[in-house]
This record gives structure tokens, sequence and C-alpha cells, in this order.
């Protein structure tokens, strides 16, 4: 039987040195409720786990002029009492609470969400069509990378050895915007979602949208950002035409596999169908946040 | 039998304590996790055992070395096919189906051949789990993978890969030549067919699938065995039926029967999955050989891919009828998958399948089909659930291309006292018009529906089974009383039998303690299924209970000094009666119970009976659904189950079992599936990717109960355990024709066929 380390140090610096440091693998641990899951499993067998939930700034949400800061380890239950935070991107907030059960959402937080690599991991499509950013530290020092950009293929990031996300960054939105996520399961609980689509739009004063962006997830490989969905919806009153291209700007980037939780052309269409339904429930929030 | 009706009870003929709802004498230890279920018991010196599983759904295995995994430190023991006895073949029946030693054999460790992706070919005892782990990968088996089949026609196709090249179909003449797949055919035939179908201004065909579907219970298998020097054997386990576990180890390893002692654990469901046997001969032969306790505890994976789920089916119903809306003829053909052992619940389908319905002229012809999958277990109403569906469905289509009300054309048809069911019995009094009027005069029937929502209604029989039981009932000294019976309570069978006890004593429930005996303490009692406990064993406790109120009677007479026949026995007194009325103060059992000592000893009695006359069982079930046209989604909206229960004997565990059936068959009908891939491995051994329905995917079940009493029972209980599942599939899929206009014929229903069919604007694929 191979050993197992367990350190929880109290530094982003500290923390990144014991994962650059490590003989074998060495992983992370946010809230654990991918990675216990997996080491009981045999999915992963790492030599060292470097619990990040003692370390501030990743376990802390600020609020600095026009930016919202969320540590990377902060857990769904302690985000989804944060009025800040819910007030300004509800999308995001309802799609990490969408995780799991109660006891689940006590401990599983977005770090861990994206960085579990899954392109179906419910925050994901949300984060990106909040346009978030992560600030990584690694023993290079610290970077910045689009949420979109973290998940290179199924279970793979970007990150380098002993680089972790330290916290997500999204910006204050301006007024007369909204965002919602909707994902499809087929029970209405503890699933994995087969479609996840994110909606963020902002709207004029005219209630033109000038400004959207589309995340969708378990649609391919990795989740993705739909640059097309915006363009269908950035310069019209976001009607019928308008949600109609943008359903079908969603449909035309998936790329997805028949897998035992559904075909392609079911992914296919479903993502049109959610992202239509997610602007419609951003837009009634822009709307209402005039 | 005929002793419990006039001489026991209360007294007066009306019931005290049968019918009210006392909290079951399991709840507590159930809700504060006190109670012991399978993997809860450890013994000093226990060895870990693990089971090590093909990886393919049919190879031949040419060589087992495992010398390596003996070798290594801390293993105690290994069994592959070398360790265990060749087993001749042998039928014997087992409630509702067939076993076969040699297949059983076969199927706990693989012989020849794997079968099944999950088929166990070796175990290994050892010290630790770590231990067991590393000696499985150290086992070598040399496979010849061969050629596999999943699907049921499939298999039976001429060209199929064959599973059991000594297997030549039974039931039809001439014998065939070459062996298939195909085990045996059943056949029942009634009336004039020709005739019926020429009286019919209506006829419907159509062709329907199900997959196959598992228990789902939330205990895993689990078994700790030790074997002692002497051959006396030992075995805890969380089993149906604790005689039936002893009887196949005995069977399979050749120990006598007597030489083993099967303790039930408490239960964590079982649904009918745990009436047969998987880990418990191999641990008990790791035990003999290691010389120390073994434990085996099933990973939720291991019980997916390795024990049984039911029959998937492919059927087809031809039905027609008059314009006024009388069946006149009917025939089904059935092909029900078995797994990779014969022994599909074919049967029983083809007996329930028509049974609602009072049809002069009908056929049904069936097929038990071996396939490379596991070997099929019991669930719930086994075999009935998968012909019900194809009947129902094709019953609501006539109704509705009559023009008539799906509840009235059901009930013009309907089975009642005096119809001769297809298999042969005349029907006594049943409840299926009962049923069907509580379900059309429901509230539930009536309300209005809203757009992409649709109702739908279907009916089910199941005949539920009697049998074998003992019961035993002990005084205490302070007129207490213990109940000890044999059947492991997976369906709150304690609590209706220390209801019906406690009525025939004439004391309050809470003095009645129910206990599950282990296989030495209590006489032979066949196993938990076939919804026969709460009325075989009831009957049993009945029984003894009236031997009881014998002796108290003859215990008060004696310290009276009166004869026997001046006491009798009411509300839990002895009173002097006929000329002596009056004569003494009444005597509780707790005084007669004190005085036990001088009047002739412990007062306690024994009943063994071998039950008849169980009473069919019939539901009807009410189902709203909304469609969501674009994702294919179906949400249950409302649903309303109704239920013959002879007499409800606590209504609440009879409401328990309507509401588990229905949540069952709704998972069943819209989500749950095995799934494998093309090398014939399963996809989805999880509950997170076999979908059945969580509490939020459902809406509360109404459950309501109809009383049509069984003649046969005292009280008049009937079986209510299995019924329930019967109906549910049908109901969601005519819910869902009334929604959209379209009739789903395979299932699941799940979202993506759903839209496809949607999308098609017709029928779904594959029928
Ligand atoms: C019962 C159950 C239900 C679930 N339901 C859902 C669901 O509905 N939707 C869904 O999307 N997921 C679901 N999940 C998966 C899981 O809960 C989520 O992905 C969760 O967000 C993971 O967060 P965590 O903090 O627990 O991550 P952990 O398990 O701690 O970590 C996950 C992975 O990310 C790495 N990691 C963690 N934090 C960082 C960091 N800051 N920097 C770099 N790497 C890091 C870890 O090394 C590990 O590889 C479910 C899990 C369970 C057990």
């Amino acid at each position: 039987m191979s050993s197992l380390r367990f350190e929880a140090p109290e530094t982003v610096e500290d923390a990144v040195r014991l994962l650059a440091d490590a003989d074998g693998e060495a992983m992370p641990l946010a809230g654990g409720t991918d990675l216990l899951v997996q080491l009981r499993t045999d999915f992963v067998r790492p030599g060292l786990i470097v619990d990040l939930k003692r370390i501030p700034a990743l376990m802390d949400v600020t609020v600095n002029g026009d930016d919202i800061r969320v540590g990377a380890a902060v857990s769904g239950a302690t985000l989804g009492k944060n009025k800040a935070v819910t007030s300004a991107w509800p999308g995001v907030v309802e799609a990490l609470e969408l995780i799991g059960s109660t006891q689940i959402q006590g401990r599983a937080s977005l770090g861990g969400n994206l960085c579990n690599g899954s392109p179906a991991a419910d925050s994901v499509p949300a984060l990106i069509a909040a346009g978030a950013v992560c600030e990584v530290a690694g023993p290079n020092g610290a970077r910045s990378v689009p949420v979109e950009d973290v998940i290179t293929g199924p279970g793979q990031l970007c990150l380098g050895p002993g680089e972790i996300v330290v916290s997500f960054v999204m910006p204050k939105p301006p007024p007369r915007s909204g965002d919602a996520y909707l994902r499809f399961i087929p029970r209405t609980e503890m699933d994995i979602a087969v479609v996840g689509a994110g909606v963020a739009l902002t709207l004029d004063e005219a209630g033109v949208c000038t400004h959207a962006r589309l995340g969708l997830g378990a649609v391919a490989p990795t989740p993705l950002l739909v640059e097309d969905g915006a363009k269908a919806l950035i310069g019209t009153k976001v009607d019928d035409d308008a949600l109609a291209n943008l359903a079908a700007a969603a449909s035309a980037a998936c790329n997805p596999i028949d897998d035992k939780r559904g075909t392609i052309a079911y992914r296919v269409k479903v993502a049109g169908v959610l992202a239509r339904r997610a602007a419609l429930i951003a837009l009634e929030r822009a709307r209402s946040n005039g | 039998m005929a002793t419990a009706k006039q001489e026991i009870g209360n007294g007066n003929g009306s019931l005290k304590y049968v019918g009210t709802r006392p909290w079951r004498p399991d709840g507590v230890d159930k809700v504060t996790g006190r109670a012991k279920f399978g993997a809860d018991l450890s013994l000093p010196g226990m060895l870990v055992g693990r089971v090590l599983r093909s990886p393919h759904a049919h190879a031949r295995i040419r060589c087992i070395d495992a010398s390596k995994a003996r070798a290594l430190p801390g293993v105690k023991a290994v069994v592959t096919r070398d360790e265990m006895p060749e087993v001749p073949s042998q039928w014997v029946p087992a409630g509702e189906v067939q076993v076969n030693y040699r297949d059983m054999s076969q199927n706990v460790m693989a012989r020849e051949k794997a079968l099944y992706d999950g088929h166990a070919v070796a175990a290994v005892a050892a010290t630790t789990a770590a231990i067991a782990k590393q000696a499985l990968d150290l086992i070598e088996v040399d496979y010849e993978v061969l050629p596999h089949v999943i699907d049921v026609r499939e298999a039976m196709q001429a060209d199929a890969p064959v599973l059991h090249d000594d297997m030549f179909t039974q039931g039809v003449e001439p014998t065939p030549e070459t062996p298939s797949n195909v085990f045996k055919k059943v056949h029942f035939q009634s009336g004039d067919l020709d005739k019926g179908f020429a009286e019919a201004d209506i006829v419907v065909e159509r062709t329907f699938t199900t997959k196959p579907v598992h228990q789902g219970y939330i205990e895993p298998h689990a078994v700790v065995a030790s074997a002692g020097e002497d051959g006396q054997c030992e075995v805890w386990c969380c089993t149906q039926g604790q005689f039936t576990v002893r009887a196949y180890c005995a069977n399979l390893l050749g120990i006598d029967i007597g030489n083993i002692r099967v303790t039930p654990s408490e239960i964590g469901g079982g649904f009918g999955g745990k009436t047969v046997v998987y880990l418990e001969p191999v641990a008990l032969r790791l035990s003999q050989l290691a010389g120390r306790p073994v434990k085996i505890v099933m990973s939720r994976e291991e019980v997916f891919r390795a024990s049984g789920p039911t029959s998937g089916g492919a059927m087809t119903i031809k039905m027609g009828a008059t314009k006024d809306g009388k069946i006149t003829a009917a025939k089904a053909w059935l092909a029900y998958q078995a797994g990779a052992f014969p022994g599909s619940p074919i049967q029983p389908g083809c007996m329930c399948v028509f049974a609602p319905y009072d049809i002069e002229n009908a056929e049904v012809e069936g097929y038990d089909v071996v396939v490379n999958r596991p070997k099929v277990a019991a669930y719930r109403a086994p075999g009935a659930p998968i012909s019900e569906f194809a009947a129902e469905g094709v019953v609501d289509e006539i109704a509705k291309k009559l023009g008539i009300d799906p509840a009235e054309f059901r009930l013009m048809n309907a089975a009642k006292e005096g119809t001769r069911a297809l298999y042969g019995p005349k029907f006594g009094p049943v409840g299926c018009i009962e049923t069907l009027e509580a379900a059309r005069n429901s509230e539930h029937y009536s309300i209005p529906l809203g757009p992409n929502q649709g109702r739908g209604i279907a009916t089910g029989f199941w005949f539920n089974i009697g049998g074998e039981s003992c019961a035993t009932i002990n005084v205490n000294e302070d007129g207490t009383a213990t109940v000890i019976e044999g059947n492991p309570d997976i369906g709150g069978s304690r609590a209706s039998i220390q209801l019906q006890a406690a009525e025939a004593l004439g004391i309050p429930p809470e003095k009645v303690r129910p206990l599950v005996a282990d296989t030495d303490s209590i006489g032979y009692t066949f196993l938990t299924g076939g919804s026969r406990v709460t009325f075989a064993t009831g009957m049993a406790a009945i029984d003894a209970a009236g031997k009881v109120v014998e002796q108290l009677r003859e215990r008060a007479a004696k310290i009276w000094d009166i004869p026997v026949e001046a006491v009798e026995w009411e509300d839990g007194y002895a009173k002097p009666s006929g000329s002596n009325a009056g004569d003494f103060e009444p005597m509780s059992m707790a005084e007669i119970a004190a005085q036990a000592g001088k009047t002739g000893g412990p007062i306690a009695a024994t009943a063994s009976i071998n039950a008849q006359g169980a009473g069919p069982g019939f539901g009807t079930h009410v189902c709203d659904v909304e469609v969501d046209r674009e994702t294919g989604r179906v949400t249950v909206l409302r649903y309303t189950a109704v239920q013959d229960a002879g007499k409800a004997v606590h209504p609440s565990y009879v409401e328990g079992q309507i509401q588990g059936g229905a949540a069952q068959g709704i998972g069943w009908a819209l989500n749950e599936e095995y799934i494998y891939d093309k090398d014939g491995r399963l996809e989805n051994p999880g509950f997170l990717d076999y979908r059945m329905p969580v509490a939020s995917d459902l809406p509360m079940i109404d459950a309501v109960i109809v009383e049509v009493p069984n003649p046969n029972h005292p009280y008049g209980v009937r079986g209510v355990g299995e019924t329930p599942i019967v109906p549910p599939m049908a109901a969601v899929a005519n819910a869902i024709e009334n929604a959209t206009g379209i009739r789903m014929t395979d299932l699941p229903m799940s979202p993506p066929r759903l839209l496809e069919a949607l999308d098609n604007g017709g029928a779904n694929g594959g029928s």
C-alpha cells in the first residue's frame, strides 16, 4: 500500500511550494466532493493532498471598486448567503447551488468545480457568461486566466505543476444587467448536466442589448464560450427572432458525444432550448435591474 | 387454520387492533441507526473477502492461475471453480419461480464460461481489505472472448451466439435438434381466438419493449460466514429468506442442512432481489478453507453488474373489441430476458397479462430467453409489470378509438368473482371493479388538466402466494408476549404480525414483541416474497395465538376449579361464563402468566401451516403528467394509487407499500435502464447514471385502500406488496399519450426517446 500525505498550509505561497516540490502526484483539496469520491474509487492515487481551506485568500469574498472577488474554495452554502454576489450574479450563485445536496453544498466550491475539469460542471458556463477571470498562483508567480480557457479537455487543465486557482474575479455588472443558468437533467436532483447553458446580458435604456455572453456545458469536450450567441443578442431587443438566433448559435456550437447521458441529436437540440430559456430569465432580471 | 376464525379475536367480531396505526416495532432502531444491517456484524479473527469478476460479457475461461495471489502474505484462502463442488442440474420450486442448483452454482462462481460482465470468477479472503484487493489483481484469468448477445430479440435469432450448448427449447414439438438461447416456451389458451377476433369491430395490435430494471435496494448484499472445524457452519446475511440461503448453501457446497445456521440481519430493502444467493456460498467456502470467519460486502457497482435485475421484455399484444366495448379476443406474444441462465418470470408474466379482464377467447405464448446479462432475480410481482404494461397500453388505445372513457371501458370488461383466469382458476371475491370504481370516482380523475398535461389510468393484477410458515408465541411472566417468526421484514411485516397476534390474544400490540429468528430458532418458513408474509405468517401467528388462548383458558379453569368450557377469553381476560358467569373476577393474561409455574409450566405454542387461498390483488392507478415538448421531459404532477388490501392490518404500511411500488414503477417508466457498450460492458453501474427517481422527482402518491376481504384469512388479509408496481408504467404511458397523442411503446420513456418521438410526430423508435 502506498502512503498518502496530508498538508493544510495557511498561505498561498506554502501551498504552491508543497504542490510544486512534491515527488509523486500532488493534488489540491477544496471541498473534496469530487476528490474524495475519486480517491475512494481509485480514480486518482495522489501521494500528497494539500488542503486549501485554511488559506484566507481562497475562503474570502470581497468587493473592491468594480470587481467582485470570490475565493476559489468558498462553499456553495457560504456564497449563497452573500448578498453582494447573489444580487450581482444570481445565475452564478444558482449554478453553484445546483450542485449536489445540502450536505454537498456545505463543501462544494467554484474552484473545485472548475478544476475537476468536467465539461459538465454546472458553475462553469455561468462563470463564463459572467466573464469571470481566474487569479492563478504558481511557482512562477501569479497570472490571470479567463474561465473559458482553464479546461482544455475532459479532466485536463491549462494549469502547470504547483499552480492553483486562488480566486475568481467578476466585474460588478452595470445597471440593466442580468444572468441566469439552466441545466437539463432527466431527474430533478443528484444528476449530471446533460446540457448546461449560462447567459449574461446588459440592456441600454431603450432595452437594446449592449453586452451578452453565452456559456455552454456538457456539449463538447470542454465548456464553451459561444461568441455567436452574444452576436445573436447584441443590438437586438432580445425578441423572438434574436432568441431563435441565439438558440441556433448554441446548437451550432455543440460538438457533443453520444453517451449514457444523452445522444448527440438530443444535446444539440436541448442546448438551443436552454440557451433561449436562460436568456429569457436573464432578460427578465436585466429589466428589473433598471 | 379453521380454529382461528371462530374461537379467537376479541369476542365481539369487530377488530380492535387490526386496522390501527401504532409505531412499527423496528422503527426507532432504524431512524436512530441502531438497526444492525448485513455489513454491521464483525467477528474476532474475521477475514475480508473480495470477488474477482469477469470484464467480458461472454468468454471461455481457459485457465485461472491464482498462485501469486495465494502466495501473497495475508491471503488465507482463494476460491475458483476448482474449489467449488460441481453441482448437477436440478430444478426446484422456489415460490413464484423455479431455480436450478447447477445454474445457481455456476452463477456464484463461473465454471467453463463467464456469461456476463460482472460474473464471479474467483474470490479471496485476506486479513485486510487492501491485501484482498491486491490479491485480486494477482489472479491471472486467461479468457477466450466470445461473441455476445444482450438484446432479447437478437438472442432468439438463429445466428445469435449461443450461451449454453446444451439448451434445447422446452415446450415445443418436436424438441429442436440444435441448441439455442430459448430455454422454454409457455402457452396458455382459452376459447376460440379466431371466433373472438371475427366478432370484433376493432382490432389493435402493437409491439412493446421494456428494459431490465434493478430492484435498487439501498443495502448492498453482505454476508459473514463461519465454518467450524466440526463442520458446523454459521451464516449472517441480509436476505429475504434465511431458510432459502441455508438450503442453497447446503446444496451448492454439499453440507447437511442441519449443519448450517443462517441468521438474517435487518434488511435494507430487497423487493425480490434478496431471494437468491451470490456471496453466501462463496464466503462459506472461503471460511471452510481459511478456518476463519469471512465477510464479503458488495459495492454498489457489484450490485449492478452482478445481482439480479428483472427481465426486459419484447411483447406483441393483439386485442379485439366490439363497438359497444366488449373485449372479444386477446393474444399476447412475450419474450423475456432471463439473463445468463434460464428462469425469467415468463410464466407469471403470461399468467397475469390479461388477468384484470374477463376475456373469453385468449391465447398467450411466452419465451424464456438467455442473454449475456446478469441472471434475473425476482422483483415485485415478477413478470407481471412487463406484460401488463403492454396489455394496458392496448386496452387504453381501444378505449380511445371507441370513444369510451378508459375507466369505464375497463369496468365493462373487469374480472370479478367467478371469472376464470386464463391460467386456470376461477377468481373468488376480488377487488378489480372496486379499485376501478374508486379511481373513477376519485376527485383526481375529474380535475381539469392544463396545456401539455395528460391523464392516464391503468389496472394491474398479481396473484399473491401463501405457503409454509411457522410462528411461536411465548407468554412472558408478566403477561407480555413474544412472537417468533421466520420472515425477514422487508415491508412492515413485523408490525402486521404483531397486530394480528395482538388481536388474536386480545392484548395491546405494544405488549407483543415480534422477532425474526434464525433457522435454528423457528421452524421452516418460506422466504419473504409473493406478498405472502402478512397473509401466511400472520395466519400462523393467529393460529399460535389461538393455541395460547386455549392454554390460558385451561390455566384459568384450573385456578378457578371450573371446566375449561366455562372459561371464555375476551379482550385479554379470562372470564367465567355460562353457569359460572360472575363467579370470579376476570383474570388478565399477566395474572395467569404469573402463576404459570404452578398451573403447568410456561405458556407457549407454535403453529406450522401451509397457507392456501392467498387472495389475488388488483390495483388501479391514475397518473397526471406534464410533457415539456422541447426537451421531452415528463413531470409527474399527481398520482393516485388504489389497491384492494383485503384488510389493511396496518394501513400506514399498506400505504407505504402502495407508494413504494408506484415510485419504483414511475422510475421504470421514465428513466431506469441498463446501458451496455458494444462489448457488453455495463456503463452505468451506479445510482448517478442508473436513474431511479429521487424524492423531489415525485409528487405525493395518494394511496387509496379498498377492502374486499379474502375469505381465506381470519381478518380478510390479501398480500399488498407487489401489485402496486404493476400499473405505473402503463399509467404513465397512457398519460403521455393523453398529453401528446403519441403512444410510447418502448421503456424507458426517457427525455431523448420522447423528444425523438415528439419530433417525428409518431410512435417512438423501435416499435
Ligand atoms: C453527491 C454529489 C453530487 C454532485 N452534484 C453535482 C452537480 O450537480 N453538478 C456539478 O457540477 N457537480 C456535482 N458534483 C461534483 C462536485 O461536488 C463539484 O464539482 C464541486 O464543485 C467540487 O468542488 P470541491 O470544492 O468539493 O472540489 P474538490 O473535490 O476539493 O476538488 C476537485 C478537483 O479540483 C482540484 N482543485 C480544487 N480546488 C482547486 C484550486 N483552487 N486550484 C486548483 N485545483 C483545485 C482538486 O485537486 C480536484 O482535482 C457532485 C458531487 C457529489 C458527491
